[in-house]
């Protein structure tokens, strides 16, 4: 039992569970600022599946592109806040359904 | 090599149209006029020049084709642009451009207070040219073209002075009739090349024989088609109410267009097609019933107008009708010598009434005119000498061109064709010098403000030459056979109506026999039939004692007892119906017109408002529906919109996987 | 071995997932992501990924999420300014199409995962994972990413002092 390793599959099933999870918040929740972790939490899931594959098959690609995607998400949820912030002076609120000016 | 300059003639008029219409109003009104004239002018040198040309040709070929290029093919069928020379053609040629350049000269003078002076002169050289094209094309669809463009033409010059609501309807309605008599010759042209496989003349008149069978339906249809075409071109029964309302044109176009050349030009066809006709004597029969026919009922109508120039018109109808009466007993030399005869003096009638016209100031009913003739000296002698030409006086033109015409219709017809010949020609004679005398003698009825005066000499000069033409224009005809064996017209268009009755009888024979028919009997039809000199003779001088018992009528009636002529039609029922052209214009009004009109309204109303506008205004409004519906999709909650991905992204994930 | 370290860690990132989700207090959502994250970067070592998990935890846990914190200090969020997690109008309706949407999903993918044999791993060398290797990867084969990556976090950085600023200047 000791000796044993994990299968690929039951990794790929943990960053399965944690993007639909994350898809979940993005639907569910009206808080804008929580709306955006949930984004962190489907971008954290694609890191787990490129690391697998990466461990599995002695490649270094994967972890290269998971590198990158810190990168990205980096500049996303600086910008992305940056957003939040300039909304926020326009109306003091951070509910999401409450920005729905942009209609017919 | 003379020959080559054929394409030449109708290119002449054409330019000097398009000089005039597009910068007639830039170089003046003598440059417009020079130009003019100068265009027809060349043309009829280089007729004969061309006429020489063809006279050099070696012996044995009467006929030249020039192909100018092909212009298109569509499979089998294959039409070039061609100009053909044989006698008729140069006849014709001559008369067009001939008298075309005399009457050119004439308008010159006549139009020269009219507006739009230079767009007078770009329609007529058009006519000219598209005249031109027909006598001179080498195939039915290029004659078919000019045609078409000797119609237009007419429709633009009738309604030249386009702002009277009369002048437009009466273009209208040439065009319009005109229309329905090309309709028919367009089918013609078509049942042509089914049968022959090519639409050249001299292809089909040679294959003719050989192909149809003598008296047969083809034949038949073929021929009474062209016919029905020749009637609305050349204003015969039923389709001549176009040609009395087209005297609201100018007396030029009037003298051109509706007495020497395009009303001829259904004349030139029949003859042109000789051979289809001759193959069937049914269709010629009809020809002939209607020319007769025509010639009395126009001749009857005439007698009772008092519009000048609706005489002049009625009596063209009536001497057309002569001609289709010679084409449809089989004498087509004496229908061109009389097609001759008449464009000289018609023309010169025709041109003389407006000189009349132009001197008493626009006045045009004869009942407000009368002793003109000391004030207009010229007018009058050339006047008469073209009156007396048309009522067939001895030794003018029209005598001999009669003379022939109703000589061929007793011996070759039936005495039925003679006798409404006979009684056309005392009518004839009889409305005519009533013209005459109600303008030119008596009394003057003139309005007094008016003074009237001979008309400028460069409108005399042309009448001066037309009525010379007219009185020695018989010398074309002359039957000189018995003494000095020439008649010059009828040898001159011998290569042309040349026609093998014998062998044409023979290859029908041989033909149903082959399709397993029995061949009626045609021994009788070969007889042959000698000219009978006696016989001539006697009817000349009938004719003549005719034309002067109309004479003297005319001088009775209007002359000598002036109450006369309302005295005996008093009370006469039938003078109503006569002065009213027999209600045929209202019959046609109320057959076609209106229903036409009427049917067109329908349309309107119902296809074109509610079918077409509610299909397009209805396609419209659902696509406006559709939108509205699409536009709930764009809510401004983003979260609806997050839906949207995430459901787009899993229906994708699903039909992938 | 393995296997003891794994099943725990990962239901722990599980449960932390759901906990940023269903959390009434957005400080709550944040801390349970940090949580998360540090989970996640124990995995990575389990994978013999060294360098990706020092970096998740220093860029992800250390700046990300405190960069969070700060704007939700900043917009002065208090605890229980959003209700909950209801939906607009059709609170159930939304609530059951998602239950059914995850699970449907999670499914599917469990069925194709299982279905494939692939859980042979390679064997690997003594310097998977380390900062060396990547490095050389890094500016060898990718260099042209990595540049790009740094132009990216060039623009982003204008873009949000920009987006940020106090528009009174």
């Amino acid at each position: 039992m000791l000796e044993e390793t994990v299968p690929l599959s039951h990794y790929l099933m943990l960053s399965a569970t944690l993007f639909v999870i994350g898809v979940a918040g993005v639907l569910i929740r009206r808080n804008v600022i929580v709306v955006f972790m949930s984004i962190e939490i489907m971008l954290n899931a694609v890191n787990i599946s490129l690391i697998s594959f990466d461990h599995y098959m002695n490649l270094s690609n994967g972890q290269i592109f998971s590198f990158m995607v810190m990168c990205v998400a980096a500049a996303e949820v600086s910008v992305g806040l940056a957003i939040i912030i300039a909304m926020h002076r326009n109306k003091p609120t951070v509910n999401l359904d409450d920005f729905n000016l942009l209609k017919w | 090599m003379l020959l080559k300059l054929t394409c030449l003639i109708p290119l002449y008029p054409l330019i000097g149209s398009i000089i005039n219409g597009f910068f007639g109003l830039k170089i003046g009104k003598k440059a417009v006029g020079f130009i003019a004239c100068g265009s027809m002018i060349l043309s009829f040198l280089t007729s004969v020049l061309v006429y020489v040309g063809y006279l050099m040709l070696p012996e044995g070929q009467h006929v030249y084709e020039q192909v100018a290029w092909t212009w298109f093919g569509a499979g089998d069928f294959i039409v070039d642009f061609g100009f053909q020379i044989d006698p008729l053609t140069l006849v014709m040629m001559f008369v067009v451009t001939g008298v075309g350049s005399i009457i050119h000269v004439y308008a010159v003078g006549y139009m020269q207070e009219e507006f739009s002076y230079y767009r007078f002169f770009a329609y007529f050289n058009l006519f000219a040219s598209a005249m031109l094209l027909l006598v001179m094309g080498n195939n039915f669809l290029l004659m078919f073209i000019g045609w078409e463009g000797v119609g237009c033409c007419s429709y633009f010059l009738i309604g030249y002075y386009f702002e009277k609501k009369s002048a437009c309807d009466a273009g209208t309605k040439a065009f319009v009739v005109n229309r329905v008599g090309d309709f028919a010759f367009l089918l013609a042209v078509m049942y042509i090349f089914n049968v022959f496989g090519t639409i050249d003349f001299t292809d089909v008149m040679h294959a003719a024989p050989e192909k149809l069978i003598y008296g047969g339906e083809i034949v038949t249809i073929i021929t009474m088609l062209l016919f029905v075409g020749a009637t609305g071109k050349s204003a015969q029964i039923p389709l001549y109410t176009w040609l009395p309302d087209a005297m609201e044109g100018p007396t030029p176009v009037s003298a051109l267009i509706h007495a020497a050349t395009m009303v001829t030009a259904g004349v030139y066809m029949v003859v042109r097609c000789s051979v289809l006709f001759n193959l069937s004597p049914m269709t010629m029969t009809v020809v002939a019933f209607i020319g007769g026919g025509t010639a009395v009922m126009a001749a009857t109508i005439g007698m009772t107008q008092f519009d000048i120039k609706r005489v002049l018109a009625y009596s063209t109808v009536s001497q057309i009708g002569y001609m289709f009466l010679a084409c449809g007993v089989g004498a087509y030399t004496a229908a061109i010598f009389h097609l001759v005869t008449h464009a000289f003096f018609k023309a010169c009638l025709f041109l003389g009434s407006g000189s009349v016209i132009h001197g008493i100031h626009g006045e045009q009913d004869m009942r407000k005119m009368g002793g003109l003739k000391k004030h207009m000296p010229v007018t009058y002698w050339t006047f008469v000498v073209s009156t007396l030409a048309i009522a067939g006086i001895f030794p003018l033109s029209g005598f001999f061109s009669k003379d022939e015409v109703l000589y061929h219709s007793l011996m070759d017809g039936n005495i039925i064709f003679w006798g409404m010949g006979v009684s056309a020609a005392l009518l004839t004679a009889f409305y005519m010098f009533r013209l005459v005398f109600m303008t030119f003698h008596g009394e003057s009825r003139v309005d007094p403000s008016v003074h009237p005066h001979e008309s400028p000499k460069v409108m005399t000069m042309p009448l001066v030459i037309l009525a010379g033409l007219a009185t020695v224009g018989g010398l074309l005809g002359i039957p000189f056979h018995h003494w000095w064996h020439m008649h010059i017209l009828h040898s001159w268009l011998e290569p042309v109506l040349h026609f093998d009755l014998a062998s044409a009888l023979q290859h029908s024979e041989h033909m149903l026999h082959q399709a397993g028919q029995h061949a009626p009997s045609w021994t009788h039809l070969l007889e042959p039939t000698e000219h009978q000199w006696w016989t001539e003779l006697l009817l000349m001088c009938f004719s003549l004692a005719v034309a002067v018992v109309g004479i003297f009528g005319a001088y009775m009636f209007y002359i000598k007892r002036p109450d006369l002529p309302d005295k005996f039609t008093e009370g006469q029922w039938g003078l109503d119906m006569v002065q009213n052209k027999y209600y045929v214009d209202e019959l046609y009004d109320d057959a076609f017109v209106q229903p036409t009109i009427e049917g067109s309204k329908l349309l309107w109303k119902e296809c074109d408002a509610k079918a077409i506008d509610g299909t397009v205004n209805g396609t419209a409004k659902i696509i406006g529906w559709c939108s509205r519906q699409a536009q709930t999709l764009q809510s401004g909650f983003v979260r609806n919109y997050a839906l949207f991905i995430v459901v787009g992204f899993i229906s994708l994930l699903l039909v992938m996987f | 071995m393995e296997l003891l370290i794994f099943y725990p860690v990962a239901g722990l990132c599980v449960a932390l997932a759901l906990g940023v989700i269903f959390n009434n207090s957005p400080v709550g959502s944040a801390i349970s992501l940090i949580g998360m994250m540090l989970g996640l970067a124990a995995i990575f070592v389990l994978q013999q990924a060294h360098f990706i998990a020092i970096l998740q935890i220093i860029i992800y846990a250390g700046a990300i999420m405190v960069l969070f914190m700060f704007v939700i200090m900043l917009l002065n969020l208090k605890q229980g300014d959003d209700k909950g997690w209801a939906s607009r109008d059709q609170n159930l309706l939304l609530s059951v199409l998602t239950g059914f949407l995850t699970l449907g999903v999670l499914y599917k993918i469990a069925e194709v995962l299982f279905s494939v044999d692939m859980n042979t791993p390679a064997t690997l060398p003594d310097t998977f994972g380390t900062v060396a290797v990547i490095g050389e990867t890094l500016f060898t084969d990718f260099v042209l990413p990595f540049e790009v990556a740094s132009i990216l976090l060039l623009a982003a950085m204008v873009g949000a002092v920009v987006l940020a600023k106090n528009k009174l200047d």
